[in-house]
């Protein structure tokens, strides 16, 4: 019976699925997990289960409201959360997390439609949601293995940094003091997730090679901040390790492979994907070396998502067969 | 249309900023507190009041080809008016309010009404029209600024509200946060008024109609 089915195109139907790529990219994510519950203690790990739960329920409170189907399963929320997760520091105070997950749930996705409406990346939105409102929790960074020798941050702990008063410090971005091997590990202080830039390779390469994302934009995001950093290097004087240093501190390593190559606020072609990296590579160097912040990664990218519309327009590809002529006169 | 109608429509029907999007940069820059809510508020009331009063009188006397001067002055004096009064008895208001007291002189509000109101009609309503889109004006604000001071400085008109300590969010006092409350105070005030997003965009529903002069079908042409 199923062969003389009749139904529109298309009919060929890939075995991916969102709920599969969704599981993929959180499979992804989790050697940056694991390797923030090393460095921060189990408070980190829990931080992240706590804005993946609470990521879903906004999600499906917020389908029920609009009486709309439930998109619980996609699992598009809970990779929201826990993208979120891995850019808070591990001392936030819960409450705080939970309104960053309502936010980037309710507001930057489901007011716009759900999935595969929103303007921009939810986690990214999320983020700088938090850091536009309680800006000192969010950028109290405390030293790694901090739960060895001091009292361990309860986990419902919601006093957050001044608990831990003594223990928090500069992120290596800012201080630059840190060692390069210390930095690929991740053994400095920073965001869970985005320390150790050894996990997050490991889970972009796991991406790319099962071709969930294209290498063109990490590529194009990293070499353009790599570029600017090295004439910025040749024009000041001094040494080449900054470059280095300049990729492997902050958070641009998991914004590059984890938030630029979200599927719904990048550009679609190849040639888009390239403009979009060296945009948020320009953009991230800018704001490091001009402006008042002292990391620009999740600012760039959300500047790029509102611009992608309008990359996407420019790159468009011609379809087969078309004509030129017709594509001159359609302008 | 009565004059109790036409007060009350600038309350919440026709409110100039949740339902006509009228005076958004006083409504979003003064508006971290309260208290400057109802100051900008109040200030704009009078302005409009007084205006709409003169230019209602005026109207067959100012010529139709420099009607917007003679209105800008009229707007003018009052706002020389009320900012003398505030300098001189609340100085603590008048520089919170700073730059945006003068720019009342420019608030489309007043311009709007005086052009779509108090120039066509007799001198009860136009009193009673500015007083009701003063007031919406002036609960509007308030509520913006309510809702932020208490999220983004955790007091109300300068008192502390219990529980807020440590807890507040200061991008509400961000200009970030303005439109942010705008926009949510709007859709709260759609659903109250239970006004429904107009299938095909047209004259009907629209609050400006009555003072439009152009038809919806040449605009969108």
């Amino acid at each position: 019976m199923g062969l003389l089915t009749v139904s529109p195109s298309p009919h060929i139907r890939s075995a991916m699925t969102t709920q599969k790529i969704m599981l993929m990219v959180v499979l992804a994510l989790v050697p940056a997990i694991i390797s923030g519950t090393i460095f921060f203690g189990p408070r980190a790990l829990f931080l992240v289960v706590f804005c993946a739960v609470v990521s879903m329920f906004t999600e499906l409170v917020c389908r029920a409201l609009m009486k709309k189907e439930g998109t619980i399963s996609d699992g598009s929320a809970m990779l929201t959360g826990v993208l979120l997760a891995l850019n808070l520091p591990v001392t936030l105070p819960l409450w705080q997390a939970a309104i960053g997950c309502i936010f980037a749930i309710a507001v930057v996705k489901q007011l716009f439609g759900g999935l595969g409406c929103n303007f921009a990346n939810p986690a990214i939105t999320g983020r700088i949601f938090l850091l536009l409102s309680v800006g000192s929790d969010m950028t109290a960074w405390v030293k790694p293995f901090y739960y060895l020798d001091a009292p361990a941050l309860g986990l419902f702990e919601t006093t957050g940094s001044q608990a831990l008063d003594g223990l928090t410090g500069a992120t290596p971005l800012a201080s630059g003091d840190a060692g390069l091997m210390e930095l690929f590990i991740g053994n400095v202080g920073g965001s869970i997730g985005e320390t150790s830039a050894l996990a997050i390779l490991i889970g972009g390469i796991f991406l790319i090679a099962a071709k969930l994302i294209h290498p063109s934009t990490p590529a194009a995001y990293l070499g353009s901040l790599a570029a600017l950093t090295f004439v910025q290097v040749l024009v000041t004087g001094g040494e080449m390790t900054e470059v280095l240093y300049a990729l492997l501190s902050g958070g641009v390593m998991l914004g590059a492979f984890f938030m630029a190559t979200d599927y719904v606020t990048t550009p679609i072609t190849v040639k888009g994907k390239i403009i979009f990296g060296i945009g948020c590579g320009i953009l991230t160097f800018v704001i490091r070396e001009f402006a008042s912040m002292p990391e620009g990664c999740s600012f760039s990218i959300l500047l790029m998502n509102l611009l992608t519309p309008y990359i996407d327009k420019f790159t468009r590809t011609t379809p087969v067969g078309a004509k030129k002529e017709k594509k001159e006169a359609a302008k | 249309m009565n004059n109790l109608n036409t007060f009350t429509k600038g309350l919440l029907k026709e409110n100039p900023v949740f339902v006509s999007l009228l005076g958004m940069c006083p409504t979003l820059a003064v508006t971290t507190g309260a208290f400057n809510g109802i100051g900008m508020g109040l200030s704009t009331t009078f302005v409009l009041i007084c205006s709409n009063l003169v230019i209602c009188l005026l109207r067959k006397a100012i010529p139709a080809q420099v009607k917007l001067p003679c209105y800008i002055v009229i707007i003018a004096t009052f706002v020389t008016l009320i900012q003398f009064m505030l300098h001189g008895f609340v100085p603590s208001l008048y520089t919170s309010l700073g730059a945006f007291l003068e720019l009342i002189t420019v608030n489309c509000i007043i311009l709007g009404r005086a052009e779509m109101f108090a120039s066509k009609n007799k001198v009860i309503p136009s009193i009673l029209d500015g007083a009701g889109m003063g007031l919406g004006f002036t609960l509007a604000l308030f509520l913006m600024g309510s809702v932020r001071e208490i999220f983004g400085s955790g007091t109300w008109l300068g008192l502390t509200v219990p529980g807020m300590t440590g807890h507040t969010m200061s991008l509400f006092v961000m200009p970030a946060g303005g439109f942010f409350v705008l926009g949510i105070l709007i859709a709260v005030v759609c659903k109250l008024s239970k006004r429904k997003p107009p299938k095909k965009l047209g004259c009907a529903g629209c609050p400006n109609a009555a003072a439009c002069s152009a038809k919806c079908e040449e605009v969108q042409a």
